[in-house]
């Protein structure tokens, strides 16, 4: 039995990781490479606007937190663990971190029920939505189980988990503290590795193409077929 | 001076018939794909009339346009922080319900039903879901007035008049509409462009067509709310925006757009307008009442031997300076001052005008007689069944001198005519009118043979486009001479 369990832990923490990361950025860049066209955020709210704002909105809020927390958590171990070590710190984080857990939850529940009762919204729903919205929603649901019933998820991610990830980064993964974790935690590490191997295969890449140059660009765009540098040099124009 | 050269249009609605064929033109090239059916890239709207889609220029509802904030030109639905919160959900993006949903019918029905005691009827199917459907809006439900309670007297244009005109206005003796065809106006100032979060929507440097680069577009939506005359379009199955491409692979090839070519009250006008880019900014940020004088300010003389030189030195070809001498479009904007853009209060600086109608005077005030040449060369505009401000809203930015101007002029030439034609006028006292209207006979002839008698070399002067140029920037020319046709593309499908 714990032969078995050995190789299950192996094949998910050890070497799952390294075939989805692989698979990531192999297919992501060919994508964008061959088939730019199909990166796109697809949206549906052209057909259906009312559910869509109770939807996407909190669902891209609070997931775009609770990644950006899971970041900082890798990042930065020691002040997390530091932040959590007066226990009023902790509460108000974690109460935090569960609000938005709950947001993502509540915004992926709108967006399920709209895509399969609104007759307009389900006609652009896809076989590979559905699997992404399954995945999700197992992503969410442990996540918020490990965040409720352990309560110093967040300690235990900056001791235990963090040093794990570094050490798949820097390709010499150690299962020490993994083996030990509550079946949830392993299957919302597992869920993500199976989110991060669905990514270039599915409509998730439009998280990659978020348009930050418009920050920064003129107002305008226009497109030359000359040069307008040679053109407008007036050594050319004498 | 950055002198830029712009494929212009004009529109001449006194001879617009309402016909549709150039929206069917346009439809059967470029919209008839999956998720493009409720897409008219060229529709005609009846005036009074809430238009496609419904009240489009309520920019309270769809925030189009710029709009100046303390002197600075700002887009009025998004900003650089705004692109931010709302990339998730558009506030104030049309949604299908603005349109209307596209339906065929299953006329499968009419050769399959069994044998009874009624006709079979093909019924409507939705080309969305592919159900059954109750057909309940369309692309020109408002036609020629039809429903006009609902429709005509929702027009956000009239809003500048009193109720007491407006009532009169649909007083069944007053009566009046006149037809309103639009496309992409390939604006100067694209508010479109501006708002693209993912720099998809571009102006192209050699013509000014606003193109929407489907590789770039990522479905953000801004331009859809942005755009204020709603012409870029999103398509539901592709998930990318489309828009009016001015039928560029006709233009490049020396041919018109399809629904200029196709028009039968040939009222459709396409030449060069040279502009200066420098002035873009400035010339958007005047008031509303002097935008139509800025925007023509902006437009420059083609004979001119500053701008031909500087023109030159931006890469402007001889061919399409001589383009832009002959251009029909400089004539009726500039020249005679006779075209004017529509609704330049959104700041876009809209490269395509027209020549507002020529609206019927009450009759009915004075019995059952109409009013005639004889006694006065100038009706009174200020009876004319459609109210002056009306007109004003749509084709002055509030300023009513234009339309006065353009309607005194179209006036005092149609007299002048007669004069020549019928004879019941006095010549002379039809060319004092002229004079009276800032026109000569010279020039009243020349309006008169643009307007009535021109050919399609008239019409359309469209210069070569020398892509052969645009190649050599990337390889050469003979080896893509050899190459050009073979190699792969993608269809454009949906990504997962």
């Amino acid at each position: 039995m714990d032969q078995f369990k050995h190789i299950l832990d192996t094949f998910f923490f050890a070497i799952f990781p390294y075939v989805t990361i692989f698979t990531f950025f192999m297919v992501t860049i060919q994508r964008y490479r061959s088939k730019a066209y199909t990166y796109s955020s697809l949206s549906s709210q052209f057909l259906e606007n009312k559910q869509h704002f109770w939807g996407m909105v909190p669902f891209h809020y609070g997931i775009i937190s609770v990644l950006l927390a899971h970041f900082i958590w890798f990042l930065v171990p020691e002040t997390v663990l530091w932040w959590n070590s007066i226990p009023v710190r902790l509460y108000v984080m974690e109460v935090g971190m569960f609000i938005f857990g709950l947001m993502t939850f509540i915004g992926l529940l709108n967006i399920i029920l709209r895509r399969r009762n609104n007759a307009l919204a389900k006609i652009v729903t896809s076989k590979a939505d559905w699997v992404v919205l399954g995945f999700l929603t197992v992503q969410v649901v442990t996540g918020l189980y490990t965040a409720y019933f352990y309560r110093w998820g967040s300690s235990w991610f900056a001791a235990s988990l963090t040093p794990y990830l570094w050490s798949v980064i820097k390709f010499s993964p150690d299962l020490t503290y993994i083996t030990a974790m509550p079946f949830m935690v392993k299957a919302h590490i597992v869920s993500a590795y199976s989110i991060i191997l669905l990514f270039p295969f599915t409509r998730l890449v439009h998280a990659l193409v978020v348009p930050n140059p418009y920050l920064w660009r003129k107002s305008q765009v226009v497109r030359w077929n000359w040069n307008r540098k040679t053109i407008r040099n007036p050594k050319n124009n004498s | 001076m950055d002198i830029r050269s712009q494929i212009s249009m004009v529109f001449h609605l006194d001879k617009c018939i309402g016909c549709h064929t150039c929206s069917i033109a346009c439809k059967n090239i470029w919209t008839d794909r999956k998720g493009t059916e409720y897409m008219w890239w060229n529709n005609v709207e009846t005036k009074p009339g809430t238009g496609f889609p419904t009240r489009w220029e309520d920019q309270d509802k769809y925030k189009g346009g710029w709009e100046l904030v303390d002197g600075e030109l700002k887009l009025k639905s998004t900003s650089k922080s705004k692109t931010i919160t709302n990339i998730f959900h558009n506030p104030t993006m049309p949604t299908m319900d603005d349109y209307y949903e596209p339906w065929s019918y299953k006329y499968k029905d009419l050769f399959d039903a069994p044998a009874g005691d009624d006709q079979p009827t093909a019924k409507p199917i939705s080309m969305v879901t592919g159900d059954y459907m109750d057909i309940e809006a369309g692309p020109n439900w408002d036609d020629d007035l039809s429903g006009s309670p609902i429709y005509a007297e929702n027009d956000i244009n009239l809003d500048v008049l009193s109720d007491e005109q407006r009532d009169q206005l649909f007083a069944i003796e007053r009566l009046m509409m006149f037809y309103f065809p639009r496309i992409c106006n390939h604006c100067v100032n694209p508010s479109c462009v501006a708002s693209c979060p993912s720099g998809a929507l571009y102006k192209r440097g050699e013509d000014g067509i606003v193109l929407l680069d489907q590789e770039r577009c990522r479905a953000w939506r801004s331009c859809i709310s942005a755009c204020p005359y709603k012409k870029t379009y999103y398509n539901w199955n592709t998930g990318k925006s489309e828009k009016c491409i001015l039928c560029f692979p006709r233009i490049e090839t020396g041919q018109a757009p399809a629904c200029f070519h196709s028009c039968v009250g040939r009222i459709r006008y396409l030449g060069v307008l040279l502009y200066d880019a420098d002035k873009i900014e400035e010339t958007a940020k005047h008031p509303d009442h002097e935008l139509v004088d800025a925007q023509r300010e902006m437009i420059l003389d083609p004979f001119d031997e500053n701008v031909i030189r500087e023109a030159k030195k931006n890469g402007i070809s001889e061919s399409t300076l001589k383009a832009a001498q002959e251009s029909p479009v400089y004539k009726f904007v500039k020249e005679w001052g006779i075209a004017l853009p529509p609704h330049v209060e959104y700041r876009t600086l809209p490269m395509l005008f027209y020549v507002p109608p020529m609206l019927p005077v009450m009759s009915a005030q004075e019995g059952d007689s109409v009013r005639s040449i004889n006694e006065e060369y100038f009706p009174d505009f200020d009876k004319a069944r459609v109210p002056i401000k009306y007109l004003a809203s749509m084709f002055g930015g509030g300023n009513e001198s234009h339309l006065r101007y353009v309607l005194k002029k179209q006036s005092a030439i149609r007299a002048y005519r007669r004069a020549l034609t019928v004879g019941d006028i006095d010549v002379l006292e039809a060319e004092k009118a002229l004079v009276e209207a800032d026109c000569n006979p010279e020039e009243a002839d020349k309006i008169y043979k643009l307007t009535s008698l021109c050919t399609f070399e008239d019409r359309f002067v469209i210069p070569p486009s020398h892509r052969e140029e645009a190649i050599e920037m990337m390889k050469d020319p003979l080896e893509h001479k050899q190459e050009v046709g073979f190699g792969f593309n993608d269809s454009p499908e949906r990504g997962m």
